[in-house]
């Protein structure tokens, strides 16, 4: 198979609009992946599928990672007119800047074919929050329906062009996104026959709308 | 069935898939004209023939099925997150409960995906006893699901006994070698964590010399019998283009025709040295993939027998290679091996700290249960029920 550097060429030129960048490993297993802007991302899969010489024509791994908003130290310099005829004063500061986080959705594509691989494909959400939908890849291949449902289950991304995007592990009422790293967990609420105190009032947080919070635990 | 000659693997038959693979999800099963009304049915989660609890919800007409859905997360524990929130060697006794069958190739997978991300070496003597324990647990899960297939046929007791006969000697190997039946917990990043005696190893090949007469026995029970044949063949067809496109792996995608073994295809481990045949199927039903279950252990019978002979001497795990308190560097690695069920892999995520930021586990019960309502449309409902046992599915894995 063609070296990383030389199919992100490939791509770019078949592609030229899109985004693609090579996400490098520095693990000893070397496998490094391409980050696709999400605009192009079912394009590229396409044709990632029905290129002759990839035919990578098998999914196999689907996965999510959430990488939070984390908090950045900078050193700032400043410049300001010293004495006249001096030198200008430099003074350093430091400045806290807050990066913000995001959802990422991995993809590890292998030929059956061609018995090659793994070409590995990812993409970004914009945040954390409102911006979560990415396009869908099940219709390129199946493989990603229930993995796809369940990265939309535990990390919360959208999965625009699913045919089924349903919770998948969890219930349907359950409440936030249990692999997202901020996810705090409830308490064992469920097993009290009379929540009270801060059992009761976790609860509540969990479930804002419920009084009871065995109330808004229909059976699946 | 037939065996494909060496030099031709029953690629070529791979079709290629053209279009939106949506195309290619079987169309919906259409209601007779003018039938009465459709009926809805929950099957299970507390059904024996759905291996644990798992819920079909079926929409029937008649006694058709017109929709499928399945229902799972009964035993979801966040596995994934356990393995997140534990340190790299923490997880390795988790892992012994996805696929509770076969704890030693889950152990294995792990293992071979840390050594990936950490660049860990094995030791020789440990590739080894890799592959016998593999092998070993690739004929126990087989066994046991030809039993669990023929129960749900409703051919009660007789072949699930003779199953779990054998399955009781291979565990007491398993026993007597890491402690414990199941939750065997033998390997380790770099080898394994015990060393098998010659004692074991010459009661191993005691075990693998009689297990051929065993599979002539189930085999002239099972495999030509008419009632089983009449059941089986031709229920719940999987065309190799749907099989590849849909993940499908394991003995489940070569009874579809495609000759994609990772023991083959990744050449990992020690694999490359032994002498074994793919078994493939043609028509990809209920019973080509018994049919290659069965076949496959009479090759991992072959493998055993090369892996008992050339065993080397040697440590079985090299001392210096860190367990407790591993920081691999800041990177990823997927690893995968072919296990009894299918391609099993680990993703793993480091910051360069003692646990992984991202643990996943890639279970392939979990993606083989993509194709099960394409599968059974159009069937009964009692075509269903070994459909989704022909997939071999266990919750522990799909649930995590």
């Amino acid at each position: 198979m063609e070296t990383p550097e030389a199919l992100r060429d490939r791509l770019l030129a078949r592609f030229p609009g899109a985004s693609i960048e090579l996400v490098p490993n520095g693990s000893p297993s070397a496998q490094v992946s391409f980050r696709i802007g999400p605009a192009a991302l079912r394009e590229v899969a396409c044709f990632l599928r029905d290129d002759a010489e990839l035919a990578l024509d098998q999914c196999s791994n689907v996965t999510g990672l959430d990488v939070p908003d984390r908090e950045v130290v900078e050193t700032v310099k400043e410049s300001q007119p010293g004495a006249p005829g001096g030198p200008p004063v430099v003074t350093e500061r430091k400045q806290t800047r807050l990066q913000p986080g995001h959802l990422e959705v991995v993809y590890h594509l292998y030929s059956v074919a061609r018995r090659q691989g793994p070409v590995i494909l990812r993409a970004r959400t914009g945040n954390r929050t409102d911006a979560v939908t990415l396009p869908s890849l099940t219709p390129v291949w199946r493989s990603c329906e229930f993995q796809e449902r369940e990265v939309f289950d535990l990390f919360g991304v959208v999965f625009e062009g699913h045919p089924d995007l349903r919770r998948i592990l969890m219930w349907d009422a359950f409440v936030g996104h249990p692999m997202r790293k901020d996810y705090v967990e409830p308490d064992d609420y469920e097993w009290e026959p009379t929540p009270h105190g801060d059992v009761l009032a976790k609860a509540r947080r969990h479930y804002p709308s419920a009084a009871a919070p065995g109330a808004v635990q229909p059976s699946p | 069935m037939m065996l494909p000659d060496p030099a031709a693997t029953g690629l070529a038959r791979v079709r290629k898939i053209e279009g939106d693979a949506l195309g290619l999800r079987t169309p919906a099963f259409a209601p007779t004209e003018g039938a009465g009304d459709l009926l809805e049915v929950s099957l299970g989660p507390h059904h024996p023939s759905t291996h644990g609890v798992f819920r079909m919800d079926v929409v029937l007409d008649g006694e058709r099925i017109v929709r499928l859905k399945p229902v799972f997360g009964y035993l979801h524990r966040n596995h994934e997150k356990l393995g997140e929130a534990t340190s790299y060697l923490g997880s390795m006794p988790y892992t012994d409960r996805l696929d509770y069958l076969n704890s030693m190739t889950n152990n294995w997978a792990y293992a071979l995906a840390v050594e990936k991300l950490a660049g860990i070496p094995v030791t020789e003597r440990a590739e080894y006893v890799r592959v016998v324990l593999a092998e070993l647990s690739r004929l126990l899960n087989h066994t046991c699901l030809a039993g669990f297939l023929m129960q749900d046929c409703g051919c009660s007791g007789t072949p699930l006994m003779y199953a779990f006969r054998e399955r009781e000697k291979i565990l007491d190997l398993f026993e007597s070698l890491s402690g414990s039946r199941m939750m065997c917990n033998v390997q380790r990043f770099g080898g394994c964590r015990v060393d098998p005696s010659a004692e074991w190893l010459a009661a191993t090949r005691r075990l693998v010399d009689g297990y051929g007469a065993f599979l002539d026995e189930f085999e002239a029970l099972l495999s030509g019998n008419e009632i089983v044949m009449a059941r089986t063949q031709g229920v719940g067809r999987l065309p190799a283009a749907l099989a590849v496109n849909a993940g499908i792996t394991g003995p489940m995608l070569r009874a579809s025709g495609v000759g994609h073994d990772l023991r083959k295809v990744d050449g990992y481990g020690v694999y490359p040295r032994f002498n074994f045949r793919v078994p493939i199927g043609r028509d990809g039903d209920v019973y080509d993939r018994y049919m290659v279950r069965m076949l496959e252990m009479r090759e991992s019978i072959a493998i055993l027998d090369q892996a008992l002979r050339d065993l080397p001497g040697g440590p079985i795990l090299d001392p210096k290679a860190k367990q407790r308190g591993l920081r691999p560097k800041a990177g990823e690695a997927y690893g995968r091996i072919e296990g009894p069920k299918g391609e099993i892999g680990f993703f793993l995520v480091s910051d360069g700290t003692g646990n992984p930021t991202r643990y996943r586990v890639r279970a392939p019960s979990f993606v083989n249960l993509t194709v099960l309502e394409d599968l059974c449309l159009g069937h009964t409902v009692a075509d269903a029920v070994i459909i989704l046992g022909s997939i071999d599915i266990v919750l522990g894995e799909v649930d995590r």
